[in-house]
């Protein structure tokens, strides 16, 4: 009788925490998708038409078992990457990747220059 | 002449800094259909508008040109490129298939009654999820398809006199 009800809290904590881990997915990926139509605000927070309806096709995406990159990916070849808040790693914007350690590590050097100077 | 290591550092981060901008500001960051056009149409299934039967990509033919158009009857430049649509209707090498996006069955029926039906096919996608296929995000918008299911064209807004002969063109090309 014990161990009965401790497969079936097993069972509910599960589903819970799978539920959970649903819905955190589906947030981040409402938060990183740009709603095109609307100005400057993401998926999650526009309540637009077209923000509602790519709400339904990324739970549905979620719900057929397509992982977070296959769902970019899709919205991606309809839309463009312009719909992805972060931007895919490729040589286009490497730059855009690496310009702020490039800025950082010159910064410092800069700063590190200046200081010395000034204490000589 | 001596060039100090201060100076080098900070013009090349001014170089630097001026290159991300240029980068940055030349990238289009309206929507465009490049990544729609020339690629073929995805599996898709819609049922009908007057009946629970199902259209799918395979129901596209092989020997004829076909334009996708998305509409709605509460969408006044739908109904600007009406007339457009009855005047593509006479073409015998396309097939009109009308997408019938987020609206009641009823209003739909009455606007097609009202103004001429020009569609082959009639379909509705009522919460809107199957236009996203087509790269959709607001209404009207059509889709030309050339007989190897690939689309060839992309209209956004209301069809005009130059897309209708752009589109009379393209399907009639040998």
């Amino acid at each position: 009788m014990k161990n009965k009800f401790i497969i079936i809290f097993l069972c509910i904590f599960s589903i819970e925490l799978s539920a959970a881990e649903i819905n955190n997915l589906e947030s981040k990926i409402f938060k990183n998708l740009r709603c095109i139509v609307c100005q400057g605000q993401s998926i999650a927070e526009s309540n637009s038409d077209f923000a509602q309806t790519i709400k339904i096709v990324v739970r549905d995406k979620i719900d057929q078992g397509d992982n977070e990159k296959e769902i970019y990916k899709f919205l991606a070849e309809k839309y463009g990457e312009w719909i992805i808040y972060k931007p895919k790693f490729n040589y286009i914007n490497s730059l855009l990747w690496f310009s702020p350690y490039i800025v950082l590590v010159f910064g410092g050097l800069l700063i590190l220059k200046y200081l010395r100077r000034k204490k000589n | 002449m001596k060039i100090s290591f201060l100076k080098i550092i900070s013009i090349s981060l001014v170089v630097f800094a001026l290159i991300v901008f240029f980068l940055a500001l030349n990238i289009d960051k309206r929507y465009s259909t490049e990544k729609i056009v020339g690629k073929n149409v995805d599996n898709f299934e819609i049922i009908f508008l007057n009946n629970d039967a199902v259209f799918k990509k395979q129901d596209l033919t092989n020997d004829k040109y076909h334009l996708i158009n998305i509409w709605a009857s509460w969408c006044l430049p739908c109904r600007k490129e009406h007339p457009i649509l009855m005047r593509l209707k006479k073409e015998n090498n396309l097939i009109i298939v009308g997408i019938n996006f987020k609206d009641k069955k009823l209003n739909a029926n009455d606007f097609l009654r009202e103004l001429g039906n020009p569609y082959d096919f009639s379909l509705s996608d009522k919460d809107g999820t199957k236009s996203i296929l087509f790269g959709v995000y607001g209404i009207p918008e059509s889709i030309l398809i050339d007989k190897k299911h690939k689309i060839i064209n992309k209209f956004i807004g209301p069809l005009n006199v130059k897309d209708y002969e752009d589109i009379l063109q393209l399907v009639n090309e040998k």
